[in-house]
């Protein structure tokens, strides 16, 4: 893992696989939304409205799963201080808060049809408006300490392992409390999905999971570009003093 | 234990102790919260400890089959709402969601009357977990969890 530590190194794997994981996920992702948009079934209960579920789903998944990874790096950042972990935590905040947002903005527009409502304050729903809310705070946060020039501070790290409380609170609202939403569909081994939903679904996942890496693989060299300009400039700058 | 901790380790241990710290006092909260944070009454809970009269309040159980008639003005609705054990008698007047149907859960925003009727200002529908096709809906209800079963 450390022989990653050397930012030279990674920047030359992010840079051979930023552009392929960003095409391919935005292709496979455009196929299965057409695929989903026309070729889904029906829902028995919901009719056509079920479609949006492969937007939906995936938007949840990953948007608590952006929040695990930043858990991980800011564990990884703070015991072990690799230099790329709190890059790597603040690359996945920004595509993370967008996935949270879309997942709401999805469901309520699902919630109208299926529910009656677009929006209520059960377990569920306010425990990933909660999520929205932390990466927003992360996102603040992480900026403050770079504007500082304490681009080490280990705040934002602490931020991240602290918002991961959040993460079980999500999944297990629906089980916990009585809620407006239904509870999960898949648990381990188990399916209450048609096969073609499950397919789509967890396809969609895949290629919005393809997009997600890109992404953050592409933020990742944006920030290590800034930090080296910054560097650069401020060397330029003791240099013009010395002189 | 030879020679003084490495500071990773120390780091280490002070991390994992603070996040076992913060999940306890996570699992607490939401313990604590186990009936504040439900979005509403089961029809049991009604039964054993009846809200005072006009507070407002949720109830929410499925549609019992059978039990759904429509007023002589075509807009008010009259149902029960069962779970395993108890069932409350729920009136309503207005339009109820399209997934709102008998055999099907419900959440009734409205109030307790002094005979015990549920008296709903608004419907909410809200369904299960399953997803089935339009196609197989028409099959029996064991003919489509066998279906289920072998795309699993």
């Amino acid at each position: 893992m450390h022989g990653f530590a050397n930012p030279a190194r990674f920047l030359r794997l992010a840079r051979l696989l930023t552009a392929p994981l960003l095409i391919s996920g935005l292709a496979l992702a455009a196929a299965v939304l057409v695929w989903g948009l026309l070729g889904a079934p029906a829902e028995r209960l919901q009719g056509e409205s079920v479609r949006i579920l492969f937007v939906h789903v995936p938007a949840a998944w990953l948007a608590m799963g952006g929040w695990i990874a930043i858990a991980v790096a800011s564990l990884t950042e703070l015991v072990w201080r690799h230099p790329l972990a709190g890059i790597a935590a603040r690359a996945v905040a920004l595509p993370g808060a967008v996935f949270a947002a879309l997942c709401l903005v999805t469901g309520s527009l699902w919630g109208r049809p299926a529910w009656g409502t677009w929006w209520v304050w059960d377990g569920r729903l306010t425990s990933m408006l909660v999520l929205l809310f932390l990466y927003l705070a992360y996102i603040a946060l992480a900026d403050a300490a770079t504007r500082d020039g304490q681009s080490r501070s280990g705040i934002p790290a602490i931020f991240g392992l602290v918002g991961a409380v959040n993460i079980p609170i999500i999944h297990y609202s629906v089980l916990w409390w009585n809620s407006l939403h239904q509870p999960p569909s898949l648990s381990a081994g188990k399916s209450e999905m048609a096969a073609p939903f499950l397919v789509g679904l967890l396809s969609a996942t895949f290629a919005f999971s393809v997009i997600f890496g890109g992404i953050v693989l592409a933020r990742m060299r944006t920030i290590l570009a800034n930090q080296q300009a910054e560097a650069r400039l401020r060397r330029r700058a003791m240099q013009a003093a010395d002189g | 234990m030879s020679g003084p901790i490495k500071a990773k380790h120390q780091r280490l241990i002070l991390v994992l102790i603070a996040l076992a710290a913060m999940t306890g006092a996570g699992l607490l909260a939401a313990w604590a919260l186990r009936n504040q944070a439900s979005y509403f009454y089961l029809p049991t809970q009604i039964a054993n400890d009846p809200p005072e009269v006009g507070r407002a309040v949720r109830l929410g159980g499925m549609v019992e089959a059978g039990s759904l008639k429509k007023g002589a003005d075509g807009v008010t609705l009259s149902f029960i709402v069962g779970d395993d054990k108890s069932r409350v008698p729920v009136q309503f007047k207005g339009i109820a969601p399209d997934l709102f149907k008998e055999g099907s859960g419900v959440v009734a925003e409205g109030r307790i009357l002094p005979d015990g009727t549920f008296l709903a200002d608004n419907l909410l529908a809200k369904h299960d977990e399953k997803y089935v096709p339009r196609e197989m809906k028409d099959m029996t209800e064991a003919q489509a969890r066998r279906k289920v079963k072998e795309t699993r």
